[in-house]
């Protein structure tokens, strides 16, 4: 990680010297070219015409939008009723985030700052709807089955997002250490051997990571949601 | 033996040493993931109409099971990147 730490952008703010790691970059390139994306089409998805089949871009979101709203639907069931857009964002986020390493950049879930960001925005949503379902029952939860059980529950609770961004992270970032001994192991065999290795450790960990992640966030979500 | 090495040298062959030791934590997961996917094929054997759902428990299953040793790597990271005992 002594070649990734020097990568970044660093300007003078004054007399300070401001290095800003370029995991953090990418990260809000990527929230940029999304947000602009999907401000073009909405527009074009307004003006399609909704008495005819949808065709080019729009249908293929028409397509990722039903998919994501079935997947919420199938896990979640009904309490997941408004969480699509949330898991959805989280979803095309984490899934072009984890496929940035095979373009060359520095996939920004290897920095333990982003995935441990994303799992607090889970916790917090955790903790936000328990209380708003089930009000004062919520933390009466906690000390179920027996009261003296409640520091362990307690720190069940906080381990969630400790474990949750730690996945990610160690996921991700093992797979750019291990592709990196790996091209400085391989020498010639590099162009042979590199794409099925790149195919394993960033499409199939990274998509599989993602998954992961969504699911989970939707499992403590609902969890909290008992009624 | 150990008079040509600064002590700075040997605490950092010392951490790599425990690197390697907590990269053992692999073993756990790998025999639990093993299983989870050896139940699995069970599973889709006797019902071959329920694989989505099976393949999906399965692999949340195996990636709840991945975190210990997760810990592992994260820990031999720590130990050969960040040098905390330099």
């Amino acid at each position: 990680m002594e070649e990734t730490g020097k990568m970044g952008l660093q300007f003078a703010l004054g007399n300070q010297q401001v290095f800003i790691h370029d995991t953090l970059v990418n990260s809000v390139i990527i929230v940029l070219v999304l947000s602009i994306f999907f401000m073009i089409m909405s527009r074009k998805i307004k003006a399609a015409d909704p008495t005819k089949p949808p065709k080019g871009v729009v249908h293929i979101l028409e397509i990722i939008v039903t998919g994501i709203n079935s997947y919420v639907a199938s896990t979640m069931g009904k309490k997941g009723k408004g969480f699509e857009p949330y898991i959805g964002t989280l979803a095309i986020y984490l899934a072009i985030a984890n496929l940035l390493g095979l373009v060359g950049f520095t996939p920004p879930t290897s920095d333990y700052n982003v995935t441990l960001a994303l799992a607090i925005m889970t916790f917090f949503l955790t903790q936000f709807f328990g209380f708003k379902t089930q009000k004062l029952g919520y933390f009466k939860s906690f000390t179920e089955p027996y009261a003296f059980l409640l520091p362990i529950n307690l720190l069940g609770e906080f381990a969630n997002p400790v474990s949750l961004s730690f996945r990610l992270f160690g996921n991700i970032v093992s797979g750019a250490l291990i592709m990196g001994l790996l091209y400085g192991a391989l020498g010639w065999f590099t162009p042979i051997l590199a794409p099925a290795l790149h195919a394993y450790f960033d499409i199939f960990a990274g998509l599989i990571q993602t998954f992961i992640f969504t699911i989970l966030t939707m499992i403590f979500i609902s969890g909290a949601m008992e009624d | 033996m150990l008079e040509g090495i600064t002590s700075e040298a040997f605490v950092m062959g010392c951490s790599a040493i425990g690197a390697g030791l907590a990269a053992i934590a692999g073993i756990g997961p790998g025999i639990g993931q093993g299983y989870a996917a050896g139940k699995g094929a069970e599973a889709v054997g006797r019902q071959p109409e329920a694989q989505g759902d099976i393949i999906r428990t399965m692999v949340m299953g195996q990636a709840i099971a991945e975190t210990t040793g997760i810990y592992g790597l994260v820990i031999a990271m720590i130990l050969l990147f960040l040098n905390p005992f330099v």
